[in-house]
């Protein structure tokens, strides 16, 4: 494959160096060259499945869990994956020097606060795998760190003992109480924006709980940053399948590609409201909506 | 119109320029090979995987009059070999589309072929009036008409399974634009017989023809037991419907053959994720091919497509494109 033309964006073959369990999920490492000089976190990479002859057309998306721009091997990317359909499952057996392609950085990466403010940072499930790297550069820029990871159990949990590293307070919950405390961790979240005056809510999971964080965040006086997880057919902003109605600085409600507007967005600007059972719609005043009733 | 030249040549030492005009001579592009309506968006975003300018030309997203939201979501569903989207056309509406995506692919120097849609015959044609009068019409080598689009008039059955409304739509589309301008009609494989449409295409104005779009498919999510995407069918596409797309270039390039139809250029599209796979519908009468589904697996699948087709070529002797166009005919 050739290395892409532009400077902020690479297509490389990768070599995978390391893979192992963790929970519930496998967490692998890549020599990606180019990828990890460029990226910050937030930023996605997407992967391709089942080799070059592969009938697996569509590329994998996952958050990058952290990289090391110089490590022995050149530049690596580590990803944590939860094996959920066919994709994901072949990532999730690759072995040592198996090799697959790798896209990234691509998206728009969580916005640093420019002070030292203090922020809650929100992980459910895979979905903390970004957020340790983001707690090193926020608590680099003086911000205090606290942490809430959840999952419906404790082998969903990912990186618990590297959040007790990271992060200035950790609180931990399971829907089954297996691990930290039984419930939502929407249930611990007001309480810990209000004990430490969080600015900044940071959050990556399912929709349901990136929805309950942005709504508490708003009425605690906080700023929710989210990275949302949409169905991706291309990840570099071709295909337009990936779509979410998110408000405009102005107030006008767009259908927006997360793969380059996103995936983080303003907990605040995502229409929730159109979110139900799996489905979006679009919402009857979004831009755009008129010109749809006509055919 | 365009005369941007091309800015890196392919390995293989063969003459991969192509004529897509009315007549020979008045549209040459550099090479055969262009992105697909729809599986590109509108420039900057494979921007930065190629340049632009090195393909043969770039097809734009399908644009109407007015902005458009698009469907719900889930908008797609993997499938083998390919996949199912339900899109809804989402894009900005014809005045915005040239002020602000054909401005970028004018001052970027792409060769643009603009695919325009309507829901009335009128509508298409105000569509193709507006891209004629706009200042970055010079960067535009021919507009495609993209007629596998419901029809208001007749109760939404897509214009392409008409061959009576898709005249109608090239008749109206030829009065709004320059009289040299290449309009391209791009044609449905889910017809009867794909010849009656492209002879109706063709009469009625139309100096070219893409083929195919996609397939009417569907796919059931078995967890909600419902369909899978928001807008229950949807277009199927990628290396699953390359026979499909072979079958139906060959069918109206045989018509041309045998003088059923008058000859013109063929834009071949459908599966495309080789230079192989180019070749073969080149083989049976594609002019120029388009890459669609297969830029989602590799954004430069395009410009790679470009390269493998050179050596295709090379290895099998020709010396031009053009010579293999057709080959396969009998
Ligand atoms: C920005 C982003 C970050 C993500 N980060 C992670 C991560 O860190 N760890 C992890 O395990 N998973 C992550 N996901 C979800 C992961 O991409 C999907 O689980 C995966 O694509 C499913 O592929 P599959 O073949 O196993 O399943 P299938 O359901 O068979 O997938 C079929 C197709 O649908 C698409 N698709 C299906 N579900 C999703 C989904 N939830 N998100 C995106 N595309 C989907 C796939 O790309 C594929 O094209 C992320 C998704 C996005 C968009
Ligand atoms: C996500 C997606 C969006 C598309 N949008 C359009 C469109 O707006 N207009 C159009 O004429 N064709 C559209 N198409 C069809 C393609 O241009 C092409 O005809 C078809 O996908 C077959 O080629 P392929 O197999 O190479 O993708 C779209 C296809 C896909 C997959
Ligand atoms: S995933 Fe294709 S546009 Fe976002």
């Amino acid at each position: 494959m050739r290395a892409a033309v532009s400077s902020d964006v690479v297509s490389v073959t990768a070599e995978l160096v390391a893979t192992r369990r963790a929970g519930e999920y496998q967490h692998l490492t890549f020599v990606a060259p180019g990828v990890a000089e460029r990226a910050r976190p937030g930023h996605f990479v997407a992967l391709s499945v089942g080799g070059p002859t592969t009938a697996h057309l569509l590329r994998r998306c996952f958050s990058i869990h952290r990289v090391t721009p110089s490590g022995t091997y050149g530049g690596t990317v580590d990803v944590v994956v939860s094996a959920v359909g066919p994709g994901t499952r072949w990532i999730t057996e690759l072995r040592p020097h198996d090799t697959t392609g790798v896209i990234g950085p691509l998206g728009r990466p969580f916005p640093l606060p420019t002070e030292g403010v203090a922020c809650v940072l929100v992980g459910g499930g895979y979905g903390s795998a970004p957020l340790f790297w983001l707690a090193e550069m926020l608590r680099e820029r003086g911000c205090r760190v606290e942490m809430i990871l959840g999952a419906a159990t404790e082998s969903r949990l990912f990186g618990v003992v590297e959040a007790r590293r990271t992060a200035d307070a950790v609180t931990i919950c399971t829907d089954d109480g297996t691990a930290g405390r039984k419930g939502w961790v929407s249930e611990a979240l007001p309480d810990m924006i209000d004990a430490c005056g969080a600015r900044v809510v940071y959050a990556c999971g399912p929709m349901g709980m990136l929805s309950a964080v942005s709504s508490i965040a708003a009425a605690h006086g906080a700023v929710a940053q989210v990275a949302v997880e949409e169905a991706m057919a291309c990840g570099v902003g071709v295909c337009m399948t990936c779509v979410l109605p998110v408000r405009d600085k102005h107030g006008t409600t767009r259908m927006v590609r997360s793969c380059v507007d996103g995936p983080v967005f303003r907990g605040d600007r995502v229409r929730w409201d159109a979110f139900a059972d799996g489905l979006c719609t679009v919402p009857d005043d979004a831009h755009g909506a008129t010109g749809m009733r006509a055919h | 119109m365009s005369t941007a030249t091309d800015t890196s040549r392919p390995a293989a030492d063969v003459e991969l320029r192509v004529d897509l005009g009315a007549a020979p001579g008045r549209l040459t592009l550099d090479n055969p090979v262009m992105t697909a309506s729809g599986c590109a968006a509108n420039g900057p975003e494979l921007h930065r995987f190629f340049d632009v300018r090195e393909l043969g030309a770039f097809v734009t997203k399908t644009v109407m009059r007015e902005p458009r939201s698009g469907r719900g979501t889930p908008r797609m569903a993997e499938t083998p070999s390919g996949m199912l989207n339900s899109i809804g056309l989402q894009g900005p509406g014809i005045a915005a589309f040239v002020d602000t995506d054909l401005a970028w692919l004018a001052a970027h120097g792409a060769r643009v072929l603009v695919s325009i849609a309507g829901g009335t015959g009128t509508e298409f044609a105000e569509v193709a009036a507006t891209l004629a009068a706009s200042e970055h019409v010079d960067s535009v080598i021919g507009v495609e008409v993209n007629i596998s689009c419901p029809n208001v008039a007749n109760r939404g059955q897509v214009f392409a399974c008409d061959p009576g409304a898709s005249a109608r739509v090239m008749t109206l589309v030829r009065e709004a634009l320059p009289r040299d301008t290449p309009i391209i009609a791009k044609l449905s494989p889910d017809v009867t017989d794909i010849v009656d449409i492209a002879s109706a295409c063709l009469k009625a104005g139309a100096s070219g023809l893409t083929m195919i779009n996609t397939t009417l498919g569907m796919v059931v999510d078995l967890d909600r037991m419902r369909p899978q995407v928001a807008g229950v069918t949807g277009g199927l596409s990628g290396p699953a419907v390359r026979p499909i797309a072979v079958r139906a270039v060959w069918q109206v390039a045989s018509a041309m053959r045998e003088g059923r139809l008058p000859p013109a250029p063929i834009i071949g599209v459908g599966g495309i994720r080789t230079g192989r796979d180019a070749l073969e519908l080149i083989a049976v009468g594609a002019t120029a091919v388009q890459v669609g589904t297969a830029t989602f697996n590799d954004p430069m699948a395009p410009v790679r497509v470009r390269d493998e087709l050179a050596e295709e070529l090379a290895r099998r002797g020709y010396a031009s494109v053009r010579n293999a166009v057709g080959a396969a005919l009998t």
